[in-house]
């Protein structure tokens, strides 16, 4: 083996604890890539194929009821491929543990074959025999919330009869990923359950003998969406077609998709900002142990070596490092990410999983690990080739040293000698300095801005929950009723408060943007339910026009003062045109307000309400809710308690769950920046050390010389850390906002102080392992070479 | 390969040498305007008092610093007009240097120390044969850590003669050597002096050695005192200190 290597094989071997600090940083950075990358692409590709697999449908067309001859003429329309009809029922299923019912949507299954359209997949138990009416499967995840097993039964109502059903098998299906009962915000398994039942049954339920209520549609190549749609919906008009829509209307999809972006957009923003910190310390470390070879080099260069073989040398040494960064963080990703996925797999009911990682992920990683420790090397090269080699091999000298800094005698009454050393230390390297100072600052910046996100989320639910809708109960009606219901809920016992509300499906417009909602009309000065602006004041809501809340204006391309069309898609289904009267600031979904006089003045529907929020008192709940559940009119109460449960369940799991992963590589990155920096320090001033433990300074006050500088470090780098981390809150923060959900970006002063005891605490550790290495530090041969 | 010497041109002709290190008051004068002639193939001793100039004149000619003012030629070559990569390849190609300070590589081997130099080296000769000429022979697989000084020092010497150059430099080569051993160092400067024609500059506080030189110039802060030729060049063997 040529000399230079082996120098290189027991350099790398000497350096062992630093490089492996070093390697763990640039790894878990580059791993937060992988793995997020792996993750998204997975799950992306995951759904795709699911979609595909089991023929989901890519236009539902909904109708009040249409003879099934029709859907012959559906086929012949141009672009359409396939076509399926089939029934759709509401249902409420009562559970002897519940004391709300349950809502459900019922699905027609045809007698023979499966579906050409919108196909399921048994998960467990059998199919249906197409001679037994009574037998259903029922959906997989809400089955496992309840308990429900094939085998087992239970009682439903469809259309004011009550029946009994035998469940004969769990099903899952790509159009049911995310289920959520109309109105509702967010998906709760438990809350809405979904049944599959022979085509003959649910006609029978329903009376649509020989007709269907939901035609199923698969586009052809190159068909144009928006021309079928409209062929459609001529096509329906006469049998009561409320619109056809496309999947990403689709409330499952819609979710999903949403979902999947936001996993995106957090793994192009956050990833990088990781990776960014890890490549920074992975250059100041670099540039720092080639600084620490500075004789050497010069040693080489006295001998002959040309720059270019001195230059080739250290970046052999530097791309181990960084390549085994780089490769570790890859592997590292690669486990994560498929760990991740199974988790996502679970939370998101695929039946299977098609992990993938883009190999760019991979090229990212390498190329920045790479060429970021190339820069620390090459710029710490060029100074060091700049000067002579005889002026190299001198360990560098400051050399005006005593100008600089000279302790008058009122100073040296004050500072200790160690003391004195510790500043001068710091002086004589103030760029040293700075750089291990924005180093620390850095790593303590990634742990405020995931602690921020942190409590982001719980800002979002008390908002959500405790300011926006004050609530303790929503109760939403089978149709839009009289207010005549009101006085009946206001009479009953343990109601305190009674709001209502109407919510109607539309399709808004804004030129060729459209968004397919609904829009919640309220009192004029709402009490429980509140349409807030920025600053949490609530809005008014005007007799004309319409408050929009942000998101959906965003997504309209609308300001406040603009017009815009509102397709009602209920009742005598009015296309109007309203202004935007201003803007309400939510956290999440995309929600529209108007007064709800307004309203049905449009509607031409007066004192019509679909709902009622109430407020109650809490010792009654339990009779309420059953005298509730047995009001005929009543299709669903909801309460508060299970929303926001819901929605915990959601962030927690969901895309938000990806917060605690990010929070533990912050973590890591921090401590391991902190570590480096306090390791770095004692490779270079090792021989120092020991000539002072030699002339006869204790372990202690040898410990303080280094010790010191790392502790005043690590708390200059305090302050910065928070301001730092203030910019990377927000750039996390606008990761994790979607469309549909917005991070607020609050400052929470926990947040800043828990990662700097954080910070403090990696110090600590830091500094008592580098205590350690002092007490051992090997006097005889730390002074015998001079290199 | 490197273009032949005109071997009757001296080794080196310098012409006002400074150097100053730092500036203002506080500025140092290492060299204040050295000019001299040292001719190929001769054995030269420097001597003078600590501090004096004499390792700052010596890495001057070996091409490790560049001198604040003057001018130095090795042969017919000018080596204050030559570049960076010029002045790589003369050290490369004809200089050899044993550092004051040793300067060896603590992650490398006493053989691995010689081979650094014999790596890149246009005629050297094998790394073990070289550390056994200054009795290194049994020790060729051990690190600078577990070497003595003096020992070290020797490693220094074998690394400087390994490559056979056409100068080699000396910045107190037997400082931590006893007589018996310094002798033995000497023995093989001498030998690489008359066996290769090398011409060798040895800087030493052992006023002794300045016996077995062909030349002996007297450094006195920062210049040449005087030059005295040696017409009685003794053997190294004959040294005593
Ligand atoms: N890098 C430097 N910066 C400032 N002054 C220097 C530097 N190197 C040498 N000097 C000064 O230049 C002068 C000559 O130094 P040099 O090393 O040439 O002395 P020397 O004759 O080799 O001494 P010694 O016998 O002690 O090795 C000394 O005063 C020394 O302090
Ligand atoms: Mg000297």
């Amino acid at each position: 083996m040529k000399p230079l290597d082996s120098k290189l094989g027991r350099d790398l071997w000497r350096v062992k604890g630093q490089a492996l600090a070093i390697v763990l940083v640039i790894a878990f950075g580059v791993m937060m890539m992988v793995m997020m990358d792996g993750l998204v692409n997975s799950l992306g590709e995951t759904k795709r194929t699911y979609y595909e697999r089991y023929r989901l449908a890519d236009l539902f067309a909904p109708v009040k009821r249409s003879p099934r001859h029709v859907l012959d003429e559906i086929v012949e329309l141009p672009g359409i491929s396939a076509v399926q009809g089939r029934i759709n029922g509401a249902a409420l299923i009562s559970l002897p543990d519940q004391a709300v019912p349950v809502r459900a949507q019922a699905v027609s299954l045809p007698e023979f074959g499966s579906p050409r359209l919108n196909d399921f997949y048994l998960a467990s138990g059998r199919p249906l025999n197409p001679s037994h009416r009574d037998e259903i499967l029922l959906l997989e995840a809400f089955a496992h919330a309840h308990n429900l097993q094939p085998g087992d039964s239970l009682s439903a109502t469809m259309n004011g009869a009550r029946r009994r059903f035998h469940i004969v098998g769990l099903a899952q299906a790509p159009e049911f990923l995310y289920t959520t009962a109309p109105g509702e915000l967010v998906p709760d398994d438990a809350r809405f359950a979904v049944i599959w039942m022979n085509e003959e049954a649910l006609a029978a339920a329903f009376d649509m003998d020989g007709a269907f209520n939901e035609a199923l549609i698969s586009l052809a190549r190159d068909a144009r969406p928006q021309a079928v749609i409209d062929s459609l919906d001529r096509l329906l008009a006469p049998y009561g077609a409320t619109g056809a829509y496309g999947l990403e209307d689709h409330l499952s999809d819609r979710f999903i998709s949403e979902e999947i972006a936001g996993l995106r957009v957090s793994s192009r923003t956050v990833p990088p900002i990781f990776l960014s910190v890890a490549a920074f310390l992975l250059y100041i470390v670099i540039s720092r142990m080639v600084q620490a070879e500075r004789e050497q080099i010069g040693l080489l260069k006295a001998f002959g070596y040309t720059s270019l073989e001195v230059g080739l040398h250290y970046f052999k040494f530097v791309l181990v490092i960084a390549l085994t960064g780089a490769l570790l963080g890859c592997a590292l990703g690669m486990l994560a990410g498929r760990g991740l996925s199974g988790f996502y797999q679970l939370y998101y009911k695929f039946p299977f999983l098609l992990f993938r990682v883009d190999p760019a992920a991979f090229v990212t990683g390498f190329t920045v690990s790479v060429l970021t420790a190339s820069a620390g090397g090459v710029l710490v090269l060029r100074r060091v080739f700049a000067l002579t080699p005889a002026d190299a091999m001198r360990p560098p000298t400051p050399p005006n040293f005593s100008q600089t800094i000279s302790f008058g005698p009122g100073l040296r009454k004050w500072l200790d000698q160690p003391t004195r050393m510790v500043l001068r230390n710091m002086i004589r390297q103030p760029l040293r300095g700075l750089l291990a100072i924005l180093g620390i600052a850095l790593g303590m910046a990634l742990s405020v801005a995931m602690l921020s996100l942190m409590s982001a989320f719980d800002r979002t639910l008390d908002l959500s929950f405790g300011v926006l809708d004050r609530s303790d109960v929503t109760v939403t009606f089978v149709e839009p009723l009289g207010d005549k219901t009101l006085f009946a809920l206001k009479r009953m016992k343990g109601v305190i408060e009674v709001e209502p509300f109407r919510t109607v499906a539309a399709v808004m417009h804004n030129g060729r943007q459209h968004y397919r909602g609904a829009v919640t009309a309220l009192t004029e000065k709402p009490r429980l339910f509140r349409a807030l602006d920025s600053s949490l004041q609530a809005i008014p809501l005007p007799e004309n026009g319409i408050v929009l809340s942000t998101a959906l204006a965003g997504e309209l391309d609308l300001k406040a003062g603009q017009k815009m069309i509102l397709d009602v898609r209920e009742g005598r289904r009015p296309t109007l045109e309203v202004s935007v009267a201003g803007l309400a600031d939510t956290l999440m979904g995309a929600p529209a307000y108007m007064q709800l006089e307004t309203l049905n003045r449009l509607m031409k529907e007066p004192n019509r309400v679909s709902g009622a929020y109430l407020r109650i008192d809490s010792s009654q709940g339990q009779q309420l809710y059953r005298r509730l559940k047995d009001m005929p009119v009543v299709a669903g109460v909801s309460l508060q308690q299970d929303s926001r449960r819901a929605f915990k369940k959601v962030m927690d799991t969901g895309a938000g769950a990806m917060r605690y992963v990010m929070a533990l590589i912050a973590a890591v990155i921090t401590f391991g920046i902190v570590y480096n920096s306090a390791r770095i320090a004692f490779a270079e001033r090792a021989r120092d050390l020991a000539s002072l433990r030699v002339i006869g300074l204790t372990r202690t006050e040898t410990g303080f010389v280094l010790l010191g500088e790392l502790g005043l470090i690590t708390l200059l780098a305090l302050p910065l850390g928070a301001a730092l981390g203030y910019y990377f809150s927000l750039a996390v923060a606008a990761g994790f906002s979607t469309d549909l959900y917005r991070v607020p970006t609050e400052f929470s002063p926990a947040s800043y102080g828990t990662a700097a005891l954080a910070v403090l605490l990696a110090a600590t550790l830091s500094g008592a392992l580098v205590k350690r290495d002092i007490n051992r530090l090997d006097l005889v041969s730390a002074l015998k070479t001079r290199e | 390969m490197s273009r032949p010497l005109d071997k009757r041109l001296p080794a080196f002709r310098t012409h006002g040498l400074t150097k100053v290190y730092g500036e203002g008051p506080s500025a140092v004068h290492a060299l204040r305007g050295v000019s001299v002639e040292i001719p190929a193939g001769e054995l030269v001793v420097l001597l003078g008092p600590s501090g004096s100039g004499k390792s700052t004149l010596l890495n001057i000619l070996g091409g490790l610093d560049q001198p604040s003012e003057g001018r130095v030629h090795f042969f017919d070559q000018d080596l204050t007009a030559k570049d960076e990569d010029s002045l790589t390849r003369y050290r490369r190609h004809h200089v050899g240097f044993v550092f004051q300070f040793y300067n060896l590589m603590p992650s490398l081997t006493a053989r691995e120390n010689v081979e650094l130099v014999t790596e890149i080296a246009e005629n050297p000769m094998n790394a073990a044969e070289a550390l056994s000429i200054v009795g290194l022979g049994k020790r060729l697989d051990h690190f600078p850590s577990e070497l003595s000084g003096g020992e070290q020092q020797r490693v220094a010497i074998a690394r400087a003669i390994a490559k056979q150059p056409t100068v080699l430099f000396c910045d107190e080569p037997t400082g931590a050597l006893d007589s018996e051993t310094g002798r033995a160092v000497l023995r093989v400067l001498q030998d690489v002096n008359r066996k290769l024609d090398t011409t060798v500059m040895i800087v030493t506080h052992a006023a002794a050695t300045a016996a077995m030189a062909h030349r002996i110039i007297r450094f006195a802060d920062g210049d040449i005192r005087d030059i005295e030729q040696n017409p009685q060049v003794k053997e190294a063997e004959e040294i005593q200190w």
